[in-house]
């Protein structure tokens, strides 16, 4: 599968990293690489193996259902960044977490 | 032209257990804001999900439930997106294998004008367990949005159907009764202001006969029946004309608007649906065996199914009867006490369905509020049922009770309601009712049956009501025909 640089830049935007034209060339070159990779893989017989979902061959351990976590607020609180858009310095207020204003 | 609407339905339920899905912070509703968020719920790093056995329990049940194939082996992923609600930047759900596969709810659609009520299958596609995203406020901070976290990690079960439904009736049918059966397991506390029951509605229309698939749009977050029906039918009417109209449909997420009425597209620039799911390394597969199956399968309550097929066979009851009974398992349980605490079964249904339903529904009160309890309304069954009141007189000793005028026999004698059963006394009281309504016992004496009606109820009035009507009825026909 050939991926163009549309790609490229598609798949940072949706992992929200910026990459610069350079950046994008570069970039195209490597996961190009890796999928060159995947393609020798898919080409070996797989037929009647379950597919790994883990690389441990294990079960998942399960949890009771006990409140075991206490209000620790402030302390989270306190190295909350400022996430401001420069009308805010501050990172909580109210309680609540501070971040730049998201409408519907 | 005919269109026809067709429906599937995907439906967040809040899983009642005491944590989050990942992490032992509580989920109790209502606690100021981020108290209930831990290092887990805030997606600090280096942290580690660890799944809550409870919210596994509930997607079992809700499995047998539904008689659904429970995956011996599911996998948690991850879903890629971003949101200040969502610290992690992916929540975790299932996507390619599920822990509840197909399975099947049967619904009852209600009559609608002039279409008679009928019984009907919609298939369940799938139901994951995941976990629900933060809640943004707005308007706290000028010019910002804040972000309470208690809710992230809360867990969820969705369950999607097939696109099987085809009206809005349906649609809300089915919604109701996946509510019901969440609350009657014991899995969702049902409450839909506080947000533990959600639907997203999807519609799409095509001509009658037509078996492709028009595009769908989806309703997203109704959390009323109300809404629901309303949001199906204007959707569906603005599909309509859109088509008729010479315009496409294009796939969206709309939202409905309960001060207009109508559906809007949200405004979203994000590519549609690329959540580049992949299996979260940080869970192992889920596995769940027979035997945790039989265990849970132990702690279930009798299904609506089985009940309501039960109170056929035991009580004689209809399939209408018994399925109203069964619509909740608070309605079951009082009508069942009923029973058990002496009163015949049919009246019981009847009175259940009947009057004290009518009082709930006048006083908007649920049934645990009710100011009868099953063993006072099984005393005043009793009293119908040995002839110490009549029917009529019931009503009136219920409505006492309803008012918490006291016990039944109390009411019965404070309100002289008991019925005359003694055959002299009845037989007094109609000779005098022959002997005043001389024309009367002519006209019947001359065929007119109409007569006997009018004098039974000269003979009842005599008695202020009290007289045992049957015994009326039979003590005159014996004194006419002498």
């Amino acid at each position: 599968m050939a991926l163009s640089i549309e790609d490229i830049k598609k798949i940072a935007h949706l992992a929200r990293i910026e990459v610069s034209e350079n950046e994008a060339t570069t970039t195209l070159a490597k996961l190009t690489g890796i999928l060159g990779l995947i393609e020798q893989m898919q080409a070996v017989d797989t037929t009647g193996i379950v597919p790994m979902s883990h690389s441990q061959d294990l079960a998942q351990r399960l949890r009771e259902d006990v409140v075991t976590k206490t209000n620790q607020r402030e302390e989270f609180q306190k190295i909350a960044p400022v996430l401001g858009n420069g009308s805010s310095e501050k990172a909580v207020d109210h309680g609540l977490y501070l971040v730049p204003k998201v409408i519907e | 032209m005919e269109w026809e609407v067709v429906i599937g339905l995907e439906t967040h339920t809040q899983l009642q257990t005491n944590t989050k899905i990942f992490s032992g912070a509580s989920v109790k509703y209502g606690a100021e804001p981020n108290t209930q968020a831990c290092e887990v719920s805030i997606a600090l790093p280096g942290v580690l999900p660890v799944l809550n056995k409870e919210a596994v329990n509930c997607a079992i049940k809700f499995g047998l439930a539904i008689n659904a194939e429970i995956a011996p082996r599911s996998v948690f992923a991850r879903k890629n997106y971003f949101y200040p609600d969502l610290p992690k930047g992916y929540q975790i759900s299932q996507f390619e294998l599920p822990v509840v596969g197909k399975g099947a709810v049967t619904i009852q659609v209600p009559a609608v004008g002039k279409n008679a009520a009928y019984e009907k299958v919609v298939n369940i596609t799938r139901a994951h367990l995941e976990e629900d995203a933060g809640k943004s406020v707005h308007g706290a901070v000028e010019g910002m949005s804040g972000i309470d976290l208690n809710r992230a990690g809360t867990p969820l079960l969705e369950i999607v159907t097939e696109p099987d439904m085809r009206s809005a009736a349906e649609a809300v049918a089915y919604a109701k009764k996946l509510h019901e059966l969440v609350q009657w397991i014991g899995i969702c506390d049902g409450n839909m202001q506080e947000g533990s029951f959600r639907c997203d509605v999807n519609v799409s229309v095509r001509k009658k006969g037509s078996d492709k698939l028009g595009t769908r749009r989806e309703i997203k977050n109704l959390n009323s029946f109300k809404f629901m029906t309303q949001a199906i039918e204007y959707e569906t009417r603005w599909q309509i004309e859109t088509l008729e109209d010479g315009g496409t449909i294009h796939q969206a997420t709309v939202l409905f608007n309960p001060d207009t009425g109508e559906t809007r597209a949200m405004r979203s620039k994000e590519e549609a649906n690329d959540y580049r799911y992949f299996p979260d390394p940080d869970l192992l597969p889920l596995e769940i065996t027979e035997a945790d199956k039989a265990r849970i399968h132990a702690q279930m309550p009798e299904l609506p199914e089985a009940m309501k097929a039960r109170f056929e066979a035991q009580f004689g009851l209809t399939g209408y009867d018994a399925a109203s009974l069964t619509a909740s398992r608070e309605l079951a349980n009082y009508f069942v006490a009923t029973v058990d605490k002496g009163a015949e079964a049919k009246p019981a249904a009847n009175w259940v369905m009947g009057a004290i339903s009518a009082k709930l529904n006048a006083e908007e009160k649920p049934l645990e509020d009710s100011p009868v309890s099953a063993e006072q309304l099984a005393s005043l069954l009793k009293r119908i049922a040995d002839n110490t009141i009549s029917n009529n007189a019931a009503k009136q000793v219920f409505e006492a009770m309803w008012n918490g005028e006291g016990e039944v026999d109390a009411i019965i004698e404070a309100k002289g309601l008991k019925q005359v059963s003694d055959t002299g006394a009845i037989e007094a009281i109609i000779d005098e009712v022959l002997v005043a309504n001389a024309a009367m016992v002519e006209e019947f004496k001359a065929g007119k049956e109409k007569a006997f009606n009018a004098l039974v109820g000269q003979a009842m009035k005599a008695s202020k009501g009290k007289a045992n009507p049957a015994q009326v009825n039979e003590l005159l026909k014996k004194k006419l025909t002498a």
